[in-house]
């Protein structure tokens, strides 16, 4: 993955999920944000080639990283970003998503980012706007930026992904990050392993070709990466797990179940994290093994790099 | 009226066992005087005009015994006119309409209301069922008897289900005693929650949540284990797994029931909602190929009764949303028979079959001379061209609301014209 290849074109006009992208639009869009990792250490962080162009941040769930990060990337792009305010809005007066699309679509946006509490939200709006959709989280479908960047993360350390092996732990019923991530290291050819109590394990997920695990320390087994999921209690609505004192036992990242991964090993996690929940907190600080932070710090080079390619 | 002449046809009634080619006669009174291959060009007066059939079919009506009408309360979705428009283009004659209107059917007073419109408004037969709770709470009984004298043909929540196993034992026996017709949609509550498509692999990737075919076999079991004791007269709405069909073939010997299917889940699978597509939400769910395999496979075997349209029509607007918000059901009554007519150009079920599971079998769970052509009957029937090739086109459908699953879908199998009472009140 060395050479530019600026002429190159994205094969979709939106950006719904990793699903409907191919290796190649994966390798464009990673190369395009190496070069922004090196342009956000810099002392001048903004460049102006999406200068004159408008980009509207539709955010129906709360958000910190990915709101920020998408809005900063507009921002050192010289896009004019505008955020709309869900709570102030029409929508809250009833307004349906089609009808507000058809509002946004009259001021001629050029690119639109959504994230909304339903899967599929951004495939409906993507059907009623002229301009480009990305999709920052749809339901638990897929959140292909955030698999975009931690695939960016994971090449940043470990130099290729193509043969590691990862486990993807927690909450996956609930999880977009999960469902994004699956797709998109099993297509660079990552082995994946997948670890959840039964209770959070979406039905058939083995037939997205994955290994499935229910107990923790053969999940990590000689694993290279270990992504760990917020437990999103909030998206429980009857009971799950008997508590979150007995899932930190069994499925909360300690050291003595990371002793069972590879001695280099790196931890993730898309945040924002439970401490005490599903990571021991000091694992998580821990800068040797975890690139939490880093995952940030590249997010926004990832939604650099979309914003430019999606937009053009 | 005229007496007239049909000849030539290829006719089927399957509660007369009448499957060759042959003639109708309806006479005066729009009643039929005779029917079968003994009718033909030799033994009808030579001066009498006939109508030559050759190459068509004539089927009784069709009975569908699951449709939902906006009246009272969505007249903006569908009215007891248009309802009966979409029907006659479809073949259909009698319709049994589910009580989930606004208010919704569960006390004498307004049943008056619902014959008086269904009769001034609507030109095929309808059968009004009365919910079995009061609102739909699954909590009180309805006055089944009182209903019932009014002229109510059947109980059920329609697209709810009674949930309490003490109030359902308690709605058998009541329905035992006074000789009711207890339909029930098989699904239970809290292992179908906040589900909106079959839970496997499609749910996964769509990240919906999904509905486990479990929650329509545990109410099935729960029910025929309950009508073990209980034997009233007892009809599963709709089933939609291989799991549902397991339970019904090891319980068909043992007790008498009877058991529905949509014609959307025999002929679509999961696959089918492809992009999200809402009008594809239906319940029960779409479920996988080897679902959709086993319900064909249960027609043939007997262990399904009828066919059903599962007609809910939805405005434009309560589908425009996304998947999770989108209403549920599909608007089919007018593609009922040309759908179910697949079955038999894929060589899935024979054609006597077919018919029979939209005729007579409903009309003999409901206790109604209707579905046949016995003489001295009212002569209503369909004349279909069953080979006519036609698409599904949303702009086409004469149903007030054009939510239907199968847009595009090619089709083979029209209806020509229907007959109500020997008058032709549809006509292609």
């Amino acid at each position: 993955m060395a050479s530019f290849k600026k002429a190159v074109k994205i094969s979709q006009k939106h950006l719904l999920g990793i699903q409907d992208l191919s290796i190649n639009d994966i390798n464009i869009i990673l190369n395009e944000a190496k070069d922004f990792i090196s342009l956000n250490k810099s002392k001048n962080k903004k460049i102006d080639i999406l200068r004159g162009k408008t980009q509207i941040n539709l955010f129906f769930e709360p958000s910190t990283r990915t709101q920020s990060s998408f809005e900063l990337a507009g921002k050192r792009l010289g896009a004019d970003v505008m955020s709309m305010n869900i709570t102030n809005s029409a929508i809250k007066k009833g307004e349906t998503l089609i009808d507000t699309a058809m509002t946004l679509n009259a001021m001629h946006p050029d690119i639109i980012v959504i994230r909304h509490q339903d899967s599929g939200a951004c495939n409906l709006l993507s059907q009623k706007v002229n301009c480009s959709v990305l999709n920052a989280g749809d339901g638990r479908r897929e959140h292909p930026t955030q698999a975009l960047l931690d695939a960016l993360t994971i090449i940043d350390r470990k130099k290729k992904i193509q043969g590691l092996r990862i486990a993807i732990c927690g909450d996956i019923l609930h999880s977009r990050v999960a469902r994004s991530n699956i797709y998109l290291l099993n297509m660079l050819g990552a082995e994946v392993n997948i670890v959840a109590p039964s209770n959070l394990m979406p039905k058939d997920l083995e037939k997205l070709g994955i290994n499935k695990f229910t107990d923790m320390k053969k999940g990590v087994k000689d694993c290279d990466i270990v992504m760990m999921l917020r437990l999103q209690n909030e998206r429980m609505t009857s009971s799950f797990l008997s508590s979150n004192r007995e899932y930190y036992e069994y499925y909360g990242l300690t050291p003595d179940k990371l002793s069972f991964a590879k001695e280099d090993a790196l931890i993730m996690h898309p945040g924002p994290m439970n401490r005490g929940i599903e990571i021991d907190t000091k694992l998580a600080d821990d800068i040797n093994k975890s690139v939490i932070k880093e995952q940030v710090e590249l997010g926004v080079a990832v939604r650099m790099a979309c914003l430019k390619l999606f937009c053009e | 009226m005229k007496k007239q002449y049909f000849l030539n046809a290829y006719i089927i009634d399957p509660k007369n066992s009448i499957d060759e080619i042959g003639g109708l006669i309806v006479n005066e009174n729009g009643k039929i005087e005779a029917v079968g291959k003994k009718v033909n060009k030799n033994n009808i007066p030579s001066r009498e005009k006939f109508i030559n059939l050759e190459g068509k079919h004539i089927f009784p009506g069709i009975v569908d015994m699951r449709v939902f009408v906006g009246e009272p309360g969505y007249e903006y979705k569908e009215n007891f006119r248009t309802l009966s428009n979409a029907a006659l283009a479809g073949g259909v004659t009698s319709v049994v309409t589910m009580p989930n209107t606004q208010p919704v059917i569960d006390n004498v007073s307004i049943v008056d209301f619902l014959k008086r419109r269904g009769r001034d408004k609507a030109k095929i037969n309808i059968y009004p069922t009365a919910t079995l709770t009061k609102n739909l709470e699954g909590k009180n009984m309805t006055e089944f008897g009182l209903l019932q004298n009014k002229g109510i043909i059947g109980f059920t929540d329609g697209v709810k289900t009674i949930q309490n196993s003490r109030l359902m034992s308690r709605i058998m026996r009541s329905a035992y005693d006074l000789g009711s017709l207890v339909i029930q949609h098989a699904e239970d509550y809290e292992l179908a929650e906040n589900g909106t498509v079959n839970d496997g692999i499609i749910s996964t990737k769509l990240g919906l949540q999904g509905i486990t075919d479990l929650a329509e076999k545990v109410i099935i079991e729960r029910d025929l284990t309950l009508l073990e004791d209980l034997n009233c007269r007892y009809h599963i709405a709709q089933i939609s797994s291989s799991k549902s069909v397991e339970v019904i073939k090891y319980k068909k010997n043992e007790i008498d029931f009877t058991t529905g299917v949509s014609i959307n889940n025999l002929s679509l699978n999961e696959n089918d909602i492809g992009d999200f597509r809402t009008f594809l939400k239906l319940s029960p769910p779409l479920r996988r190929e080897e679902d959709r395999l086993a319900l064909v496979q249960g027609l043939k075997d007997g262990l399904i009764d009828v066919i059903v349209s599962d007609h809910k029509p939805e405005d434009e607007e309560s589908k425009r949303l996304t998947f999770a918000q989108a209403a549920t059901g599909a608007s089919g009554i007018e593609t009922l028979l040309p759908l179910s007519l697949e079955l038999y150009h894929n060589d899935s079920v024979k054609l006597f079959k077919i018919i029979e599971l939209l005729t007579h079998s409903p009309a003999k769970i409901l206790n109604i001379d209707k579905g046949n052509m016995s003489i001295g009957n009212d002569a209503d029937f369909c004349i279909v061209d069953i080979n006519k090739p036609w698409v599904v086109k949303k702009e086409k459908m004469i149903s007030k609301s054009k939510n239907t699953c199968i847009e595009n879908k090619k089709l083979q199998g029209k209806v020509i014209s229907t007959f109500i009472k020997g008058i032709e009140l549809y006509k292609l």
